[in-house]
C-alpha cells in the first residue's frame, strides 16, 4: 500500500544517508563552535547546546517537507539547522546582529524562520507545545496536508500545558508529532527523580499513537518519524515519540562540574552511543564509504563554519531605531 | 463619528454576536473556539447560533483548558488563521498567562517581525453579579502592562461591534474585555448590512462638559454618565471620556479634555493599586499638571478579593454616588 509519508531508511539509499551524516556533523561542529565562541565572550547572554543529541533533530526533520512545521526549545540550534536554517544567519542571531534570523531581537533561544516552517525556538519549557498543536489544527482546517512536529525535552513532561495540548490533539485527531527528547536530565536534576511512571504511558493514556526509539540512532529516529508522518498525513492524528538521548556536556555554559552525574556515565554514552560515530560505522561497513570521504565532509563543514562565523562577526548590530520596530505588526 | 442607526437597538451581546458573524462571513480564516461557545452558544449566549451558521469546521467547543485554548490560537494565528477564542471569565486568564504574555505578545518582536499573531481573546471583567473572588475580577491591567498585546474595553453595543470587527482584522493579539453586567444593555447599532469599524486608539467623548473630566472605562462609563447627569442638576458640567482601547491609548484626547476642565477623575473597575487608574492619572500629571486646579483623583476597585455577600461586594467597586461625592469635593476645591 502506498504511504503518505516518506520512504523508510532501508529504501533511502546511501546519498541520503550521507546527507544525514553531514547534517549531524554540521550540528556538532556548529555547537562546538558556539561553546568556543561563548567562552571567548563573543556570544552574549546564555546558550544551551545539544552535543550528543544530533540524531533526533536530523532523524525527524529528514522525514519532513520544507513546509511542515516545527517548534523548538531553549536547546534549539539543532532543530533549526536540521530544518534547513542557514549557518551564517544562525551565528548572526547568536551574536545579536541585525542580519540574524530575528534581526538580533531573539538570540539563541528564539530562532524562528518561516521559510523552513520553523515556528520558533522557545525559552519557556513547554511553551511551544500548544503552538505546534495550534499549527496542526490550522493545517487541518486549511487542508494543507502539513504536519507539525513539536520538539521538547523530558523537562516539559511535567508542564500542564503538555497534557492540555495532547488532549486537544487526540480529540481532534490533529496532524502533530510530539517528540520528547529524553536526555535524562532536566537542567541539573535526573528525569527519573522528578517524573512519575513510564513516559510513554502519557501518550497512551490520551489515546495517542506512541513509540519509543533509540534517540542515538538516527535511522531508528528517522523510521519512527516516517511512521508518525504517515499516520498524521493519513488523517489518523497525533503521535507521541519518546527518544532516549543524552547531552554530552552541561545544561548551559555555566554547568561545568556536572555534579549530578558521573564521568563514567558520560563516557559510556559518548564512547558507545555517539550518534555520529554510529552512522559513520554504518556508512563505512555497510555502504563501503571511505573514511577519507567522510573526513572530507567534516572538513568541508568546518570550513563553512569558519566562513559563516567571519561573515556574521562582520555584520552590523541593530541600530537604535530597531528598538521600537516589530512590537506590533502593521 | 457614528453611523446612521435607523433607530435599531440591540444588546451588547447581540452586537458582539453580529461582529463575529460578519467577520466570519467576510474572511474564511476567522475561526471560533472556546468552552461552550458552539452548541450551547456560550454561557452568556454571546455566540448563540454561530455554530449553526458556520458549521463545526469553524466553530468548536473545547475542553476546559484555558492555556490550550489560547496557546492553540497562537499557533493557528502564526500559520494563516484568525482565531477568535473565548476565555469565559477574565479571572481564568491567569491560566493562559504564559501563552498570552510570553508567547502571543512577543512572537512578532522576538522573530524580528517575521511571524504575526492575529488573534482575539474575548473575555470578561466586572463585579456585581455575586459570584465572589474568582469570577468577578477585572484583570485588564495585567495584559495592558505587556507590550505586544492590544487591549479593548467597549462600553456600548455600538462600540463593541465596531471595535471587535477591528480586533478581528488586526494583525496582532488583541484582548477584548466585555463587562458581564453590560451584556443585556441595549443601544443603537446600524443595520447589519452597514459595515463599520472603530479604529483603535480613539477615545470617545461620551458627554461634553467644562468643569470636570471623568475618564471612565467599560461599564464605568455608564456610572460616569449617570453621575454627570446628577452633577448637572447641581450646576457642575462633567465631561465623560471613554478611552475604548487601553492599548493603544488615545492620551491626546484625555489630556486635551483635562486642560479644558482643570479637574480629572479616573474611574475603572480594576484594582486601584498599580492599575489603569494609576497609569492614566500619571499621564495626566505628567502632561497636564499645570492645568490642574486640584490633584487627579482615582476610583478603582477596593484592594480586596471581591467578596461574595452583596452587602460587602457593593462596597468594592466605584458607584455613581462615589463619583458624585468626589466631583463635588473637587469642584469645591
Amino acid at each position: 500500500m502506498k504511504t503518505k509519508g516518506p520512504k523508510p531508511s532501508a529504501e533511502i539509499g546511501v546519498e541520503k544517508l550521507t546527507d544525514m551524516y553531514g547534517q549531524m556533523v554540521t550540528i556538532r561542529l556548529f555547537e562546538e563552535r558556539v561553546v568556543e565562541l561563548y567562552r571567548r565572550a563573543q556570544i552574549p547572554g546564555i546558550a544551551h547546546v545539544s552535543i550528543g543529541q544530533e540524531a533526533v533533530p536530523v532523524g525527524i526533520c529528514n522525514a519532513l517537507r520544507t513546509n511542515d512545521y516545527i517548534t523548538s526549545t531553549h536547546r534549539g540550534h539543532a532543530h533549526c539547522l536540521a530544518k534547513g536554517a542557514d549557518i551564517t544567519q544562525m551565528f548572526a542571531e547568536l551574536f545579536g546582529k541585525v542580519t540574524g534570523y530575528c534581526r538580533g531581537k531573539g538570540g539563541s533561544m528564539h530562532i524562528a524562520n518561516p521559510a523552513t516552517g520553523n515556528l520558533g525556538a522557545n525559552a519557556i519549557v513547554g511553551g511551544s507545545i500548544p503552538i505546534a498543536t495550534g499549527a496542526a489544527l490550522s493545517a487541518k482546517l486549511r487542508k494543507t496536508n502539513q504536519v507539525a512536529v513539536c520538539f521538547f525535552g523530558d523537562g516539559a513532561l511535567n508542564q500542564g500545558v503538555l497534557l492540555e495540548s495532547m488532549n486537544f490533539a487526540s480529540i481532534w485527531r490533529l496532524p502533530v508529532i510530539y517528540v520528547c527528547e529524553n536526555n535524562q536530565y532536566g537542567e541539573y536534576t535526573p528525569t527519573k527523580r522528578v517524573t512519575a511512571g513510564d513516559i510513554e504511558m502519557r501518550g497512551k493514556a490520551l489515546d495517542i499513537r506512541t513509540a519509543v526509539a533509540d534517540g542515538m540512532d538516527v535511522l531508528a529516529v528517522y523510521d519512527a518519524a516516517c511512521e508518525a508522518v504517515d499516520h498524521a498525513k493519513s488523517g489518523k492524528g497525533p503521535s507521541f515519540l519518546v527518544m532516549e538521548t543524552y547531552r554530552f556536556i552541561g545544561h548551559g555554559m555555566s554547568d561545568v562540574d556536572r555534579a549530578y552525574r558521573t564521568r563514567e556515565e558520560e563516557q559510556e554514552w559518548q564512547r558507545a552511543r555517539d550518534p555520529i560515530d554510529r552512522l559513520r560505522t554504518t556508512l563505512i561497513e555497510e555502504w563501503r564509504l571511505k573514511q577519507s570521504a567522510l573526513d572530507a565532509i567534516s572538513s568541508g563543514v568546518a570550513k563553512q563554519i569558519d566562513i559563516s562565523v567571519e561573515a556574521a562577526q562582520k555584520a552590523p548590530l541593530p541600530a537604535a531605531e530597531e528598538l521600537m520596530k516589530h512590537v506590533y505588526a502593521d | 463619528m457614528s453611523m446612521q442607526t435607523n433607530g435599531r437597538e440591540i444588546t451588547m451581546s447581540e452586537a458582539i454576536n453580529e461582529a463575529i458573524r460578519e467577520e466570519m462571513g467576510r474572511d474564511e480564516n476567522v475561526v471560533l473556539w472556546g468552552e461552550d461557545v458552539g452548541a450551547a452558544g456560550g454561557v452568556f449566549k454571546v455566540t448563540k447560533g454561530i455554530l449553526d451558521r458556520f458549521g463545526p469546521e469553524r466553530v468548536f467547543d473545547t475542553p476546559i483548558s484555558e492555556a490550550g485554548i489560547v496557546g492553540l490560537a497562537v499557533g493557528a494565528a502564526m500559520t494563516g488563521l484568525r482565531p477568535v477564542v473565548e476565555v469565559m471569565f477574565g479571572d481564568f486568564l491567569t491560566l493562559a498567562m504564559d501563552q498570552l504574555v510570553n508567547q502571543a505578545a512577543k512572537i512578532h518582536y522576538m522573530s524580528g517581525g517575521t511571524f504575526r499573531v492575529p488573534m482575539v481573546v474575548r473575555t470578561t471583567l466586572g463585579a456585581g453579579r455575586r459570584t465572589a473572588a474568582q469570577h468577578s475580577q477585572s484583570l485588564h491591567a495585567w495584559v495592558a502592562h505587556i507590550p505586544g498585546l492590544k487591549v479593548v474595553l467597549p462600553s456600548s453595543p455600538y462600540d463593541a461591534k465596531g471595535l471587535l470587527k477591528t480586533a478581528i482584522r488586526d494583525n496582532n493579539p488583541v484582548v477584548f474585555f466585555e463587562d458581564k453586567i453590560s451584556y443585556q444593555r441595549k443601544g443603537p447599532v446600524p443595520d447589519p448590512d452597514q459595515d463599520y469599524t472603530i479604529s483603535f486608539g480613539q477615545a470617545d467623548v461620551k458627554r461634553e462638559g467644562s468643569d470636570l473630566t471623568i475618564i471612565a472605562t467599560s461599564s464605568m462609563v455608564h456610572m460616569a454618565l449617570t453621575a454627570a447627569s446628577k452633577l448637572s442638576e447641581d450646576g457642575i458640567q462633567a465631561e465623560v471620556i471613554d478611552p475604548r482601547t487601553l492599548v493603544p491609548l488615545d492620551s491626546q484626547t484625555l489630556i486635551d479634555s483635562v486642560k479644558k476642565t482643570s479637574r480629572c477623575i479616573v474611574v475603572d473597575q480594576g484594582y486601584q493599586s498599580f492599575g489603569v487608574t494609576a497609569e492614566i492619572a500619571a499621564l495626566v500629571a505628567e502632561q497636564a499638571f499645570y492645568a490642574l486646579d486640584v490633584p487627579v483623583r482615582r476610583l478603582g476597585a477596593v484592594d480586596v478579593p471581591i467578596p461574595f455577600s452583596p452587602s460587602l461586594e457593593d462596597l468594592t467597586i466605584p458607584t455613581v454616588e462615589s463619583i458624585v461625592v468626589l466631583a463635588h469635593e473637587m469642584v469645591a476645591g
